[in-house]
């Protein structure tokens, strides 16, 4: 357990590092979720559909739009002169590679989330101040689902020649649920509804998030096996 | 009697199997045309029925066994088994176009609209979505291995999936009452239209079995010939 944890680490803050040094990935997926939210404010008609209407929609079409862009990275990575057969030979367990990408993609997808929300606060007009807890309770659920699953189809998709493609033909289906809950819940907070009054969506989400980083750390060992 | 002559056999039988379906099909489409009663509030609308339903059972069956085929796949490591899951999905697919197809021709006259977000259009839909991915990763992977691992790992996600997918939506309906009653629940049926329907059901999967045992041939005999080719090679 403990050697797992300390490979899972090691991966974390080596593609942390990476990312830090060039910076790129961040940048552009970060310049994308801006562009996303302004370009969105626009997709309605203002005389008769307010920008607060559509916030909570426009708010997770642009997470996840920008965590798919982010999330072929990871892998693309360890694609370049076949980097991943080193951390295969290495005797870390395999399910160390999927947990270290899994929470550098978390990290990654949750830094631009995280920039991107007081930015969407500022061009929608919301008022989040009150219920802030609440939504990034949210977020981080509705977020690892579907980073979990990205993170099983990305090693996938990288190994075709159409990953840019593949990656969100694949993980699409897979974000209806996460979605929906999250835009649910979304909107019924910024009107200022208790959480209690969604428990149903919670519940959903929690055992979609259960499900699937399940299965997805037990077929990624599946996916990477040579 | 060789792999490949046995895979060309599988594949005669197979296409005698669909012949004869198809010949029940039409038996059908004669029945349901002629010798079954005009729903009363339905009216020939209705007819679409005895095709509608059952390629939803088809489509189904054809779906669930492929992803109980991607889990032996894994297990078993046996690439038949990963070349008949491919058939099933293969099936499966072109029943939900047939599916997805008559459903929106029965909904405009009664519902009054081609589509509706109702859960169970909306898990087939991305059913069906979520498969064509399934086969677009299958014709962009050379490597038979990599091949049948992926699309195993995407066929048990999507068994998974489908539940997720059918309560959401029925979520979020239930928290936005839909302005039109969708459905009735359905009347009890008069004999002669069950006897109908559960005919349909049989010519169907007989269908099924025809066209998954052709297709699972082809794929078979062509996997054989890539074999032969590397070895010559």
């Amino acid at each position: 357990m403990r050697n797992l944890m300390r490979a899972s680490l090691a991966i974390v803050l080596k593609d942390l590092s990476i990312e830090w040094r060039t910076k790129t990935a961040f940048a552009s997926g970060l310049v994308f979720a801006v562009l996303m939210l302004a370009v969105l404010y626009f997709s309605r008609d203002p005389t008769a559909v307010s920008a607060q209407d559509i916030a909570a929609g426009a708010l997770w079409v642009t997470f996840t739009f920008a965590a798919m862009l982010g999330l072929n990275r990871a892998f693309l990575l360890e694609n370049e002169q076949r980097a991943i057969d080193a951390i295969l030979l290495t005797p870390a367990p395999r399910s160390a590679l999927f947990w270290g990408k899994f929470v550098g993609n978390l990290v990654f997808v949750g830094m631009i989330e995280a920039i991107s929300l007081p930015l969407f606060v500022l061009f929608y007009d919301v008022v989040v101040w009150p219920y802030l807890p609440q939504l990034v309770l949210v977020i981080t659920m509705s977020t690892v689902a579907f980073v979990a699953v990205g993170t099983l189809f990305s090693a996938m998709a990288v190994r075709t020649r159409y990953a840019e493609l593949l990656l969100p033909l694949l993980l699409l289906p897979f974000l209806i649920p996460p979605l929906v809950g999250g835009v649910q819940l979304t909107a019924r907070l910024l009107e200022g509804r208790p959480l209690s009054d969604l428990s149903g969506w919670l519940r959903l989400i929690g055992a979609f998030d259960i499900a699937f980083v399940t299965l997805a750390a037990l077929l990624f060992e599946v996916v990477v096996e040579e | 009697m060789t792999r490949i002559e046995r895979a060309h056999r599988l594949g005669r039988v197979g296409g005698a199997v669909t012949i004869v379906a198809l010949m029940g099909v039409a038996g059908i489409y004669v029945r349901a045309l002629a010798f079954t009663p005009i729903e009363r509030f339905q009216g020939a609308a209705q007819k679409i029925y005895y095709i509608h339903v059952p390629s939803a059972w088809v489509a189904l069956l054809a779906l669930g066994i492929a992803g109980l085929l991607s889990i032996l796949y894994l297990w078993l490591k046996d690439r038949r088994i990963d070349l008949a899951a491919a058939a099933s999905v293969e099936v499966g697919v072109a029943f939900s176009v047939v599916l997805l197809t008559t459903g929106p021709i029965w909904g405009k006259p009664i519902w009054g609209t081609w589509w509706t977000w109702d859960a169970r259009l909306t898990s087939t839909l991305f059913l069906f979505l979520l498969f064509v991915g399934y086969l677009v990763l299958r014709g962009v992977l050379t490597d038979p291995e990599l091949r049948g691992r992926f699309s195993a790992v995407i066929g048990i996600m999507g068994l998974v999936l489908i539940p997720f997918i059918h309560m959401t939506v029925y979520m979020f309906r239930t928290l936005h009452p839909a302005p039109i009653i969708l459905k009735p629940s359905p009347p009890s049926l008069p004999g002669s239209m069950l006897v109908t329907l559960l005919s349909s059901f049989g010519v169907f999967t007989v269908l099924y079995a025809g066209f998954m045992m052709q297709r699972y041939a082809l794929g078979l005999i062509r996997d054989l010939r890539e074999e032969e080719a590397a070895a010559d090679a």
